[in-house]
């Protein structure tokens, strides 16, 4: 069960004419799927793209009603292998992924898709996961359309235009024989807006119709010589066939003026940055109404030489707006103009950062520096953009404002095994750490430190490869189980015991795919209705050929700091294998709280724990959250008027993991933490027992009040 | 907020605070009010403890209508160009500042309660953020500026913070829309409605409302008078320390009564009289800092931290008190408690007399023992009466205190920094306090007391050569702060290894 439950925007896919859908991006693309007749759907989980996996499955009594097969691919590559069902059938299919990350693992598979050529329309969501809130190395997405020509959707950042896009991307490809992406980045996945519904429908020819009905064309195939064919079929069928298509169905958008020495051209995602930056400039109205004439690129592969000639003939300078670099629009748009010897101006990253998400003040900044020098009557009367802050005050609100990076959340089993891992290096000396993708990437960061490098998911072994070599120091890989199952199984621990690794590596089994939402994996613990689940990681990592393998609960510190141990300093040879297991807690909370709630409520005895640090003993060094790091582990003020540093406290968020209590323990740190049982309910056995303690208790503590009282100085002044 | 422009509202918050819970509440009610509401945010991995911007744009539909167009309504904030900023934590506040969302038009909404980031959580000391100046910025730079705790507002409404911060909004009038329609969208929610609505009305309350004054942080009431047998300590006190210490030395008085006895109390004050006596000669108008200073860490280093003090302190009916409190029981509620502790060989020494704890420490195979028996960490039921009683018999050694191993090796460490002090005073005061702080480095048990002792040792073991830099009191201020930067002393040893080697060589 994925983090979060889409039960009630399910119903939302389900509305038809007439209606109108409010919601996220991502749903909205979800509910265009359906419109368009789709006969299959897959992908891999990612941000921001994992609502879409979430809902579709969350949605699969109406994807079966509907002839639609979804599946929950096992990675991008998975996904877009998938797509192989268009080739020979007129089956119109979609995947999505994160991207970059996402289209790097699915390169292979899109290569061949893209030389095979498709039938039906093959359509790929890319969540470009570029600028704020993006979590992956800067890239674009826009190169892969390139080498493989594909098309590329960018569409304006609002419902219609996103839905419109998803049916118009079907027909696209299908008139053009080749798979279509459709780019969304990260805002545009999750703004929140509404477009009129049109009914589902389900697809005319579906995927039992091909199986019955097998055919094959050797001519579709990747080999010579279909290769060679291939490649001269992309250029002089399927482009020509696309820019048809493309200025057929006015794909582009002339929007603003129609007079005028300047142009603005602009990616269609960033049309409404753009539109905003101009309002800021006193140049448009809320409408998008402008003088300026704009030529929005909801196409930005291939472009359409006629229409960027036609655009920029009649003026003499135009600005391209593109996220991101290389600055592939631009030199494209200036070849187009070279080669049609048209003398106008281009400019573009001369007057916008090279690199860099292009907000609405870069945008704002941008535009008027462009405008200033080619056309400085419009800006003349811009209100300028003053800071709000003097310089020397930003100065001291940003060295006041603390960064925040990412970090394990409240109870995450991760936590303990990165406060093992670092409790065994003051042990065993400091060792080399090859880190994966997943939350437990977050021991890169405070208070743990721990990691080295990071070369993509599941990939954490084979990225310490190397170090298979003599040395008095063995290295310690980690892997989550999401990358293990993605592939970190063949990539690491099959080539880790093919090449007689002699390393360690800790996977960390938390359940679920967690960083993507928590997804439901092969070796997820809950029973999936749809899935086949409970399949044991340490059963695969066996049939691996690995020998040397432990299993331990990642709360035990203390067992976890000696198998880890015991790893690093073995005589034995070999792969060395330790499975760390402990559940999500996002996902164990959300399904025991209401359990847990409601046996409360039905006046069952429930015991919940949870832990404290008590003031008055606690040291204020804080040696307890340099090992944890755990949210509800935070500072509160002394109480103690003679001490300065803050104590730590516990706060309320605590979900009685009892790490904490674990660390103090195996790190010797101190006699503060306690935990605490609260019982709901209790029995009259607790009731009894409460009642003897407390009033034993009561009676000496009462008399060593007493006692205390006869030194007391009082509260006077 | 004129006719053709979009409202914009940006919630600046962190991760798992519920700000998509409140950025949707804030979308239901745009489009219950006539707005066209569009929202949108930035996930990803944010949502896992990072800071995070969600950011909502209405436009009215009646207009829209119109003039028969859609609005184009951007995804994100532009700098100066956002109406209502509501910030879920104070930093969060500080971060809208820095991204310039807040200006002379922006009704800024904040929570005054803090949420630690990791950096400030890890020091060794106190690395928690200064904020007044940070408030005050806020004040100046927008429009409106209304604070309060609204954590605690949610806490006490056992809703979540986002009820009180939409109650805030609601209550701001910075919206031209009512309370009941603001009202009507938490209800349609359908979810913890009365918890809810409660944390709404209170966040309103705030919002609407002149913010109550503060309330008094100490009350004194008439009847409390210091026991009859403290009374010649005060009297002592009123006699010999000048009044600008009182203060602090009845705190250091009521820790050393309340650690050993009353006599305590007196060597507590005999050793601040020659402090006093130095304060007066050499302190001339500087009030008795370093007498204030002094008395603070006499007081924490004649009171170190052992077994017998922790035991007393878990075992009061007091503490009992307190973590009912902390762990939010019911009243009524049974609730057990049990301690993690994990007693050393030197907890143990430390209670011994002085022969016999060197010769278990130095001794390898009786060292060995001991440790064995004392075994493993251990959870000790302080509610249930065998843990109780355990401990009670720990905190009743007290009187084994006083001629223990760990009470005289305390006592001639304290010396020894009395000592110093009194060597630096005559030369220069502003050193001397310097010198009185480094105490602070001294806290806590096992490797932390080590750790702390041996900083402290290696510090002090240079102070001629410290007291010769340019800028000796800053130099030690500085050689402080280094010991607590990091566990492993790189800072310091950096720091220590660049005292000026012409000066080492010349002395």
């Amino acid at each position: 069960m994925a983090e979060r439950s889409f039960a009630k925007e399910v119903k939302d896919l389900c509305i038809g004419e007439g209606e109108t859908f409010y919601g996220e991006g991502i749903l909205a693309v979800t509910k265009a799927l359906l419109q368009s007749g789709v006969s299959y759907v897959g992908g891999y989980q990612g941000a921001p793209v994992s609502h879409l996996m979430d809902v579709l499955s969350d949605a699969q009594e109406i994807l079966a009603d509907l002839n639609v097969h979804f599946e929950a691919s096992a990675s991008e590559a998975s996904a877009a292998a998938m797509l192989a069902a268009s080739v020979n059938y007129p089956l119109r299919g979609a995947v999505t992924w994160k991207s970059t990350v996402g289209t790097n693992v699915a390169s292979d598979a899109l290569s061949q898709l893209a030389s095979s050529g498709v039938m039906g329309g093959a359509l790929v969501i890319v969540g470009e996961d570029y600028g704020e809130g993006s979590s992956i190395m800067q890239e674009r997405s826009h190169a892969f359309a390139m080498k493989s020509q594909m098309w590329l959707l960018d569409p304006r950042p609002d419902l219609p235009s996103i839905v419109k896009f998803v049916e118009t991307g079907f027909q696209l490809s299908e008139a053009s024989n080749t798979p279509v992406m459709l780019e969304l980045r990260i805002r545009a996945c999750h703004v929140y807006g509404s477009f009129e519904a049109k009914d589902n429908v389900g697809p005319q020819f579906t995927l039992a119709d091909a199986m019955e009905n097998p055919t094959r064309d050797y001519g579709r195939i990747v080999l010579p010589p279909s290769n060679f064919v291939h490649e001269v079929e992309k250029i002089e069928n399927r482009w020509p066939a696309a820019i048809n298509f493309i200025k057929e169905h006015k794909l582009n958008e002339y929007l603003g003026g129609h007079t005028g020495d300047v142009g603005i051209i602009v990616q269609g995602g960033l049309y409404n940055t753009l539109i905003r930056a101009l309002e800021l400039l006193g140049l448009s109205d809320v409408f998008g109404e402008t003088d300026i004439p704009i030529y929005c690129l909801n196409v930005t592969y291939p472009l359409v030489d006629d229409e960027v000639k036609g655009f920029c003939l009649d003026k003499k300078a135009v600005l391209v707006i593109e996220e991101g670099q290389p600055d592939y629009l631009e030199q494209a748009i200036n070849a187009i103009l070279r080669n049609g010897d048209i003398q106008t101006k281009v400019f573009g990253k001369s007057v916008f950062p090279r690199a860099g998400e292009y907000t609405a003040d870069v945008m704002r900044s941008g535009v008027r520096k462009f405008l200033e020098a080619h056309d400085a009557r419009r800006v003349k009367s811009a209100p300028e953009s003053t800071p709000a802050l003097p310089a020397a005050v930003m100065k001291e609100v940003a060295e006041t404002v603390p960064q925040r990076p990412a970090g394990f959340c409240t109870g995450c089993p991760e936590r303990p095994v990165f406060s093992a891992m670092k409790q065994v290096q003051d042990d065993v000396g400091d060792y080399h750490v090859s880190c994966d993708i997943g939350c437990h990437l977050f021991s890169i960061l405070p208070p743990f430190d721990i990691g080295n490098t990071t070369m993509g998911y599941g990939l954490g072994w084979a990225g310490a490869s190397a170090f298979n070599a003599k040395a008095g120091q063995r290295t310690v890989s980690i892997m989550g189980d999401g990358g293990f199952w993605h592939n970190g199984l063949t990539s690491g621990v099959g080539n880790a015991v093919f090449n007689n690794n002699d390393n360690v590596l800790v996977i960390v089994d938390n359940g679920y795919s967690a960083a993507t939402g928590g997804q439901d994996i092969l070796s997820s613990r809950a029973n999936n209705k749809t899935k086949n689940t409970n399949n044991p990681i340490a059963k695969a990592v066996r049939g691996m050929g690995v020998t040397w393998l432990r299993q331990v609960h990642t709360y035990n510190i203390a067992e976890t700091k000696r198998v880890l141990k015991d790893a690093l300093t073995t005589k034995e040879k070999g792969p060395k294998v330790i499975i760390a297991e402990g559940e999500c807690m996002l996902n164990k909370e959300r399904r025991e709280k209401p359990i847990r709630n409601k046996a409360i409520a039905d006046g069952k005895r429930v015991v919940r724990p949870r832990f404290g640090v008590d003031p008055d003993t606690c040291t204020g060094d804080h040696a307890c959250i340099r090992i944890s790091g755990c949210p509800s582990l935070t500072l509160r003020n002394n109480p103690d008027p003679l001490k300065d540093d803050p104590v730590a406290w516990v706060n309320n968020d605590c979900v009685g993991c009892g790490v904490c209590g674990e660390n103090a323990h195996s790190g010797i740190l101190c006699p503060s933490f306690f935990r605490a049982d609260l019982i709901y309910n209790p029995s009259w056995l607790d009731k009894t027992m409460a009642a003897i303690r407390s009033s034993v208790i009561g009676f000496m503590q009462r008399a060593a009040d007493k006692r205390r009282a006869k030194r007391s100085f009082g509260t006077q002044p | 907020m004129s006719e053709g422009r979009a409202i914009k509202i940006a919630i600046t918050a962190m991760g798992g605070q519920g700000g998509g819970v409140l950025s949707s509440w804030i979308v239901k009610l745009g489009e219950r009010a006539g707005y066209i509401a569009q929202s949108t945010s930035v996930p990803g991995v944010a949502q896992r403890t990072g800071a995070t911007v969600y950011y909502v744009e209405f436009f009215p539909k009646a207009a829209a209508e119109k003039a028969g167009k859609q609005p184009v309504l951007a995804l994100m904030p532009a700098a100066g160009d956002v109406d209502i900023v509501i910030a879920a934590e104070f930093m969060e506040a500080g971060r809208a500042l820095l991204r310039e969302f807040v200006s002379e038009r922006t009704t800024l909404i904040a929570s005054s309660h803090r949420d630690y980031a990791i950096s400030e959580k890890i020091s060794l000391g106190d690395g928690r953020r200064e904020t007044s100046r940070l408030r005050e910025i806020a004040k100046d730079t927008a429009g409106r500026f209304i604070e309060a705790d609204m954590a605690a507002s949610a806490t006490d409404a056992g809703a979540v913070i986002s009820s009180v911060l939409f109650g805030a909004l609601a209550g701001s009038g910075a919206l031209p829309i009512s309370r009941d329609v603001f009202e009507e969208t938490i209800k349609a929610g359908g979810r913890a409605v009365d918890a809810n609505m409660s944390g709404f009305a209170s966040g309103y309350d705030i919002a609407s409302t002149t913010p109550k004054p503060a309330r008094k942080t100490a009350t004194w009431s008439a009847g409390d008078r210091a026991a009859p047998a403290v009374q010649p300590l005060l009297d002592r006190m009123h006699a010999e320390i000048p009044v600008e210490v009182h203060d602090i030395v009845r705190e250091g008085l009521k820790r050393c009564v309340d650690f050993q006895d009353i006599q305590y109390g007196h060597e507590y004050l005999d050793a601040l009289k020659d402090i006093v006596a130095l304060d007066k000669a050499h302190g001339d108008g500087r009030s008795f800092q370093l007498t204030k200073l002094t008395a603070k860490h006499l007081a924490l280093w004649m009171t170190y931290d052992d077994a017998v003090r922790v035991a007393d302190l878990k075992t009061r009916a007091s503490r009992f008190a307190r973590f009912r409190e902390d762990v939010k029981a019911e009243d009524g509620q049974v609730v057990t408690v049990s301690e993690y502790m994990h007693p050393r060989v030197e907890e143990v020494c430390d209670l011994l007399p002085p022969s016999l704890a060197r010769g278990i420490i130095n001794g390898k195979y009786r060292r060995k023992l001991l440790g064995a028996l004392l075994g493993e960490g251990k959870r000790v039921p302080t509610t249930k009466l065998r843990g109780f009683l355990l401990l009670s018999g720990v905190a009743g050694l007290r009187f084994l205190r006083r001629g223990s191993y760990r009470f005289a090796l305390e006592k001639e460490r304290a010396a020894q920094w009395l000592a110093l002090i009194k060597q630096y005073a005559p030369h220069d005061y502003d050193f001397t306090w310097e010198v009185a702080a480094m105490q602070r480095l001294i806290k806590g048990y096992g490797d932390t007391h080590a750790r702390g002792l041996a900083n402290y040792g290696r510090i002090t073991a240079r102070l001629e050569e410290i007291f010769a830099q340019p800028n000796p009191a800053q130099t030690l201020a500085a050689l402080r702060d280094a010991a607590l930067k990091d566990e492993k002393g790189a800072a310091l040893d950096a720091m220590l290894s660049s005292l000026s080697p012409s000066l080492q060589a010349a002395e």
